[in-house]
C-alpha cells in the first residue's frame, strides 16, 4: 500500500486507526520450487463477472473468475470510494495479474495458471471472511493450486 | 497480523502492481512477491519492494490533462448546474467512446442505463425520491452504484488518451474542476438528510472520498 507520507492526512489517520486482528502465529509453510507452483490470484478488489450479483457493503462471500474471463467482463464493485479505480479501469492488471501469470507461466518461472481465480470485497472485518476463506482453500486444493498471489487494494 | 509472506509496495491504493500499462514493471512485482515463496527464514516475512511506480511516487505531477479543455462550472445547483453536466458529458462522450474502442472494455455500467439516465436518477434526489433503477438492490445501494458509474464514465474518458495520470490528479480533476464534481458536492447533503438509513449512510461513507471531502462545505 502506498506511504502514509503520501497520503492525505485524514486517509493517512484513517488507515492508522483501522483495527487490525491479532494472531498468535503464522501460517507458514515451506514452498516448492517456483517452477513447480500452480498459481492462483485471490484479490479483495471487489471484482466480478459483469453477470454476477456486485458485492454489497459487508459482504464475506466471493466471486469466481474463470482464467479465460475476458477482461470485459471484469467489473469492480468494491464499497470504498478511497482508493484509485482509474488504474483498473485502463489495465486490468495493476490489479488482478492474469496476464503477468500467464506470461510467467510461458517462460516457466511458475508451472503454471490456475484454472480459478477469486475475488472478496476487503472492506469487510477480516473475521467475517474466515469461513468462506476455508471453503476457498478446499477448491484451490481440488485446482491443484500450492501457491496464491493475495492482492489487496 | 503475522502474514507469513509480505510484499510491501509504495504504490497508489487501488494500485497495488503500480501502473497501468506498464507490463515489464508489473511482472518485476510479480516476481518479487512470488520469490518470498522460495524462501525459508520465515515464520513471517515482510520484505519492501524497493522501487516507485513508473511516473514516480505518490503526489508527483505526471503532467496529465484532460483531452478537452472543459469551461469551469458557473452555476452552484440547481437545473443550470444539471446542463453544465449534460453539456461536460457531450464534450467527454467522444473521449469515452474512444477509450472504450482502444481498451475493449469499460468498467462503467454497473446500473445498466446510459450516462445520462444515472445522472438524471441522482439529480431526483435534489426535490424528492426517485424510482430506483436496479429492482434487485436497495435505493441506497443504487445511488452507490449510480455514483461509481458517473464517476468511470468521467475517469474513462478522462485517461483516452496515452500517458500516466496519477489518481491524485485525477480525483483533483473530478472533484475540483468538473460540473459533475460540483454536482456531487451539491447533492451529498440531500442525500445525508433522506429518509432512507442506507441513503444516509452511502452519503456520509461512501459518496465523497475522504481526501476530497476538504471541498465539502
Amino acid at each position: 500500500m502506498v506511504r502514509l507520507a503520501d497520503l492525505p492526512e485524514m486517509e493517512a489517520e484513517h488507515l492508522l486507526d483501522l483495527p487490525c486482528p491479532v494472531y498468535e502465529d503464522s501460517p507458514w509453510t515451506d514452498a516448492p520450487p517456483l517452477s513447480g507452483m500452480r498459481v492462483a490470484i485471490i484479490t479483495s478488489a471487489g471484482l466480478s463477472r459483469k453477470s454476477d450479483e456486485t458485492f454489497r457493503p459487508g459482504a464475506a462471500d466471493y466471486r469466481v473468475i474463470p482464467a479465460d474471463l475476458e477482461s470485459s467482463e471484469l467489473i469492480m464493485s468494491h464499497v470504498s470510494t478511497n482508493y484509485d479505480r482509474s488504474g483498473f479501469q485502463q489495465d486490468i492488471n495493476v490489479v488482478f495479474p492474469i496476464d503477468r501469470l500467464n506470461e510467467l507461466a510461458a517462460d516457466g518461472t511458475i508451472g503454471s495458471v490456475a484454472s480459478f481465480h477469486y475475488s472478496f470485497m476487503g472492506a469487510t472485518e477480516p473475521e467475517k471472511l474466515e469461513p468462506r476463506a476455508r471453503e476457498l482453500a478446499g477448491l484451490l486444493k481440488e485446482d491443484q493450486v500450492n501457491a496464491v498471489l493475495l492482492t489487496p487494494v | 497480523m503475522r502474514p507469513p509472506r509480505f510484499l510491501w509496495v509504495p504504490f497508489d491504493l487501488g494500485r497495488p502492481f503500480g501502473a497501468p500499462n506498464e507490463p515489464e514493471f508489473q511482472a518485476k512485482v510479480a516476481r518479487t512477491a512470488l520469490a518470498l515463496l522460495e524462501r525459508d527464514d520465515g515464520p513471517v516475512l515482510l520484505d519492501d519492494f524497493p522501487e516507485d511506480a513508473p511516473g514516480g511516487p505518490s503526489g508527483d505531477m505526471s503532467g496529465w490533462v484532460c483531452p478537452v479543455s472543459l469551461p469551469t462550472p458557473k452555476a452552484e445547483a440547481g437545473s443550470a448546474l444539471l446542463e453544465e453536466v449534460f453539456a461536460e458529458i457531450e464534450r467527454l462522450a467522444p473521449w469515452y467512446a474512444f477509450a472504450l474502442e482502444e481498451r475493449g472494455r469499460t468498467t462503467f455500467g454497473l446500473c445498466k442505463r446510459d450516462i445520462e439516465d444515472v445522472v438524471r436518477f441522482l439529480d431526483g434526489f435534489m426535490d424528492g425520491t426517485p424510482d430506483n433503477p436496479l429492482p434487485d438492490v436497495t435505493l441506497g445501494e443504487a445511488v452507490r452504484l449510480a455514483s461509481e458509474d458517473v464517476r468511470s464514465w468521467y475517469l474513462e474518458a478522462a485517461t483516452a488518451q496515452p500517458g500516466a495520470a496519477r489518481p491524485r490528479e485525477l480525483a483533483d480533476w473530478f472533484w475540483g474542476e468538473t460540473a459533475v464534481g460540483r454536482f456531487y458536492l451539491a447533492l451529498q447533503p440531500v442525500l445525508a438528510t433522506h429518509a432512507d438509513e442506507r441513503v444516509r449512510q452511502v452519503a456520509t461513507g461512501q459518496f465523497v472520498p475522504r481526501s476530497q471531502r476538504h471541498r465539502q462545505g
